[in-house]
């Protein structure tokens, strides 16, 4: 396996966006090359992930390539996924040889179309799509099947929250933040029960980018590259009714694959857009109790569909960066009731 | 390449207007057991699946690949989706080549698939973006602007993309997939056929169609097991540029010739007119076929329509084009373009039946899409690279 | 109905395919009529398209016979109070069935359900297809530079967005010269006449599309700009329509201007020498 290290990284999130997809990622793409040391016609290969559903219009992407510089004609691919899935399939380019850099990056507006409507659209189109469920209330069944089976309490999903949001205070590109105790917390009233507001996540409206390099390369360019150890990704099956919804067993078995228990964390980053299932996640991923999670806020404080999991990867990588951390776990969800996971071991050089 | 790969095994449904036999898990069923089947596994045999298609809007699903898990024995493995607009289909097959010679996986499933029935391909494709007048009436409404320019370019005699459409239906008589079969075709059905694009022709443009091809690739160590021969993968590209800037060249695109250039340069390839033996590729609107045979270096520029009336691109001609009978005779959009790659691999495992090559060692797939901005192709040969 | 799979049982709705093993499975079952409240969430502000206009709750229901879950609604009348784990509910059908999901117009308490009504017909016809409408509404963002082109077609002018080196002209702006992915903040007027480059006669009818059959669609490449744009020619007969020819916008009257590239309705040929190929080649 060849080293990969994460060089740079850029995102921006706003509750809502009045600019448009391409004026939103043309600055942040610009930065994480600028960061990365790299021009732009050195990197190799560019790879993204975004959604047509939340543009509105097929081939959304395509307009993309203007804002990241495409000519002369570049390498490039793109996911219909979470941007995390961009990465790693750049991580595979590179592992094959054929390309020694890549920007990946992704994007997503949740504001401008109905959201649950767009969700529902996840669901089986023949037997529940019809029934126009949106994520909340899908993700609401989940955490009332894992509070009857005494997985979860309400409490606990009420301290995933007042931690998350005050934790939230520090991170710039976090819109949702504040102080607020778990007493304050489980006196509002639900919003879906048995989830409230705050144990959903915040929407927004942004972009992410990242720069990674392979081998030497990588410390010529920074201080302190950030290596990828473990990368591995994994599905369940679709029917939400045939799932134990308490229970995700393709995080288990991706963060096994990843190699994320061979050594100690310092804190992870993980992709929990619904309290209880940052829960169910650390239970899952063997995340101990002792371990700080989501210390930038996580989806709880900023929830930039479509790039939320490249935002915790990234997150996560500035923060061994910067020296806080050696070794963390990062983790992105995506589907309904956090059908599909992916987790990333990092570890700083 | 760290790894070799080669393709052990392809699956093609029936492709057609409509399959309303079966649902959109059925439909990848048939395509990936049909390759399973080719390969001599199971289910059990694959480390993971990754799937293209084109806008989900086609369906009306968001991510349907998240639905279809359990029909492609997903369950518990690693799932992608890659979306590169109609070159998908090729795009796909490189991501799973590259998790295969990356030293990731030892064996995948690769399926691309549209069942563009579901919801409305031609609303799906006219682009009417916002703060923009709805003109462009679909696909062939982006394109046959720039079919005229090419006519213009190259004084290509008006009746190449006849000539085309003529070869490719035949062709398509040889393919027990395709969806259109026109036994009786003549030159003068297809000059007389409605102009729906002016200068395209009904009878010159693909139909809309629901498929899914597959394959399954497989490293060195693990192909040459069963009677039939792997295709060897000898490299792959591709490239994207975008969609509008000054003085683009939409005709013949930079694009479209670096791709190949970098292709010829991976598969060592000095000379594509002398070495490769056929081709597959998108040729949506029978005129693309001269054109894409400049972009890849297969004639000189302007002069791609000489190999269409001199015979180079028939069946039986010196280098045979779209024996399958291509995306004018099957498009599915998201599948179009692995079928490009599923054909080429097929002729060189000596697998194409009726529309067989003799003696086809080396095959070029090729896929594009986008406004003629993305494209992704690859070469298969009989021997090892 | 629901579906025999050798590892989990009989699952409901049937799936084609088991969940562990991939393969496909045929052993239909019958289950329910009624069954228990497994979870549910309670819907207190329903949303557009939901089954239900009034509070209601989305529920997992294991119908007896059935090892998995049915994802419903549950209809208690609004009054969350009654909803509750483990109650026994059955469903409430549509008078009219057509072989949906949604036949079911809600699962309600047991003891008010009643029995479903015969099929029309009295046979079991196989359901070939099911057609769920979807209608999405998105509020778009023009963007900075889109914004300020749609403002001025309003007033019968159109800006196109210059390059940062200053050589090049955008219409309409496209908030980053492709070429460099650099912004290009500064936009500049460009004339309402241009040169069609290229074209197309379209036969084929588009629900999108309001032009009445056959119309051409034209790339028009404005005098001042640098990339031309679809619209369409109108006034003109078709054998006339050629590359290099000269055509001027057709504005809405002043009143009716609209802050959309509507404001200009077509294109229409004008009396000025047509461009010759080599001119504008690049441009096509």
């Amino acid at each position: 396996m060849r080293d990969v290290a994460i060089v740079s990284f850029a995102q921006s999130n706003a509750e809502c966006e009045v600019r448009n997809e391409v004026e939103i990622l043309q600055p942040v793409s610009a930065e994480a090359v600028k960061a990365s040391g790299l021009a732009r016609d050195e990197i190799d290969f560019t790879c993204s992930g975004s959604s047509d559903w939340l543009q509105g219009q097929p081939f959304a992407f395509v307009m993309a390539l203007d804002a990241v510089g495409s000519w002369p004609p570049i390498k490039e691919s793109h996911v219909e996924q979470d941007g995390a899935w961009a990465l790693y399939e750049a991580w595979v380019k590179i592992q094959t040889g054929e390309v020694d850099s890549a920007l990946i990056y992704s994007f997503g507006k949740t504001s401008p179309g109905d959201i649950g409507q767009v969700q529902a659209l996840q669901l089986d189109p023949y037997c529940v799509t019809p029934l126009w469920p949106d994520f909340d209330s899908v993700s609401a069944i989940q955490a009332r099947v894992c509070l009857t089976a005494g997985v979860v309490t309400e409490k606990q999903m009420a301290q995933v929250a007042a931690r998350s949001m005050p934790d939230a205070c520090d991170n710039p590109n976090a819109v949702r933040k504040g102080e607020f105790s778990v007493e304050e917390l489980l006196a509002k009233p639900y919003s879906a029960s048995p989830l409230r507001d705050h144990d959903c996540p915040a929407n927004s409206d942004g972009a992410t980018a990242m720069v990674v390099v392979a081998g030497d390369r990588a410390k010529e360019l920074c201080d302190r590259p950030v290596w990828i150890r473990g990368f591995d990704h994994r599905i369940d099956p679709p029917a939400l009714g045939v799932r134990d919804l308490t229970r995700l067993p393709s995080a288990a078995v991706a963060a096994a694959k990843a190699g994320a228990v061979e050594d100690k964390i310092d804190f992870a980053e993980i992709t929990a857009p619904y309290s209880h299932q940052e829960i169910l996640l650390r239970r899952e991923m063997g995340i101990g109790d002792d371990v700080r999670v989501n210390p930038s806020g996580g989806s709880l404080a900023a929830h930039t569909l479509m790039s939320c999991g490249l935002n915790r990867i990234g997150d996560a990588a500035m923060r061994i960066a910067s020296g806080d951390g050696d070794r963390a776990l990062a983790h992105a969800g995506q589907g309904p009731c956090l059908q599909q996971n992916l987790v990333i071991v990092l570890e700083g050089e | 390449m760290a790894e070799r790969c080669a393709v052990i095994g392809v699956g093609q449904t029936q492709f057609d207007a409509k399959r309303i036999d079966v649902s959109m898990p059925g439909l990848l069923r048939e395509a990936a057991l049909r390759a399973l089947e080719d390969a001599e596994l199971t289910w059990k045999d694959i480390d993971a699946v990754i799937i293209g298609k084109a806008p989900d809007m086609f369906e009306g699903m968001m991510y349907p690949e998240n639905y279809l898990a359990d029909a492609l024995g997903a369950t518990g493995k690693p799932l992608l989706r890659v979306h590169t607009a109609g070159s998908v289909g090729g795009t796909t097959a490189n991501v799973a080549f590259s998790m295969v010679t990356g030293g990731i996986h030892d064996r995948v499933l690769t399926v691309a698939w549209e069942k563009q029935s579901e919801s409305n391909a031609m609303w799906g494709l006219t682009i009417s973006p916002p703060f923009s007048v709805a003109v462009v009436a679909g696909a062939g409404g982006f394109f046959a602007p720039l079919v005229r320019t090419y006519m213009r370019r190259s004084g290509a005699p008006e009746d190449t993309g006849i000539l085309v459409a003529l070869k490719d239906r035949r062709n398509a008589i040889k393919n027990p997939y395709a969806h259109l079969k026109m036994p009786d075709i003549t030159y003068e059905e297809i000059r007389d056929s409605m102009m729906l694009w002016d200068p395209i022709r009904y009878l010159e443009s693909c139909p809309s169609s629901d498929g899914a091809c597959a394959m399954v690739v497989s490293k060195e160590g693990l192909a040459g097991r069963t009677a039939r021969k792997p295709a060897w993968v000898h490299g792959t590209s591709m490239r994207s540029e975008p969609v509008q800037f000054a003085k683009r060249d939409a005709v013949n695109p930079m694009s479209g010739r670096l791709a190949a250039k970098d292709l010829y340069r991976q598969a060592g390839i000095h000379d594509p007119r002398v070495e490769i033996d056929c081709i597959e590729c998108y040729v949506p609107f029978s005129w693309f076929e001269p054109m894409w045979m400049e972009t890849m270096g297969f004639a000189d520029e302007g002069e791609g329509w000489k190999l269409v009336h001199d015979g180079t691109t028939a069946l039986d001609g010196a280098r045979p084009v779209n024996m399958s009978g291509g995306v004018l005779s099957s498009n599915a959009i998201g599948a179009s373009g692995m079928c490009r790659y599923a054909e080429a691999a097929n002729q060189v495992r000596g697998e194409a039946g009726e529309h067989q090559v003799d003696g086809a060692a080396i095959a070029l797939g090729h896929a594009y899409g986008g406004g003629s901005q993305y494209f992704s192709m690859a070469v298969f040969g009989t021997e090892k690279p | 109905m629901g579906i025999r799979s050798g590892t989990a049982g009989v699952l409901v709705p049937p799936v084609e395919y088991d969940p562990q093993t991939a393969e496909a499975l045929e052993d239909f079952v019958d289950v329910g009529p009624g069954g228990e409240v497994i979870s549910y969430t309670w819907v207190s502000r329903p949303r557009p398209l939901q089954p239900l206009q009034r509070p209601f709750a989305y529920a997992l229901i294991k119908l007896d016979g059935a090892d998995s879950s049915l994802l419903h609604i549950v209809d208690v009348g609004g009054d969350a109070v009654k909803m509750e784990i483990g109650m026994r509910v059955a469903p409430r059908w549509k008078a009219e069935r057509k072989g949906e999901i949604t036949d079911i117009e809600a699962f309600v308490a047991e003891g008010e359900a009643r029995p479903a009504p015969p099929v029309l017909g009295g046979d079991l016809r196989p359901v070939k297809s099911i057609i769920t409408p979807v209608r999405l509404e998105y509020d778009f963002s023009a963007g900075r530079e889109q914004s300020i082109f749609l403002r001025a077609l309003a007033t019968g002018k159109i800006l196109g967005a210059r390059s940062p080196g200053g050589d090049l002209v955008y219409v309409p702006p496209r908030g980053a010269d492709p070429r460099t992915a650099e912004p290009t903040p500064e936009l500049v007027e460009v004339s309402d006449k241009g040169t069609v480059v290229t074209y197309s006669i379209i036969r084929v009818p588009s629900e999108n599309i309001d032009f009445e059959l056959p119309y051409v669609c034209i790339n028009v490449l404005l005098d001042g700009s640098d990339i031309p744009f679809f619209h369409v020619l109108q006034n003109c007969e078709l054998d006339a329509v050629r590359l290099g020819m000269r055509v001027r916008a057709k504005w809405l009257p002043p009143d009716e201007r609209v802050e959309s590239v509507e404001s200009i309705q077509y294109f229409e040929p004008i009396d000025e020498p047509d461009v010759p190929f080599e001119d504008f080649k690049e441009y096509c």
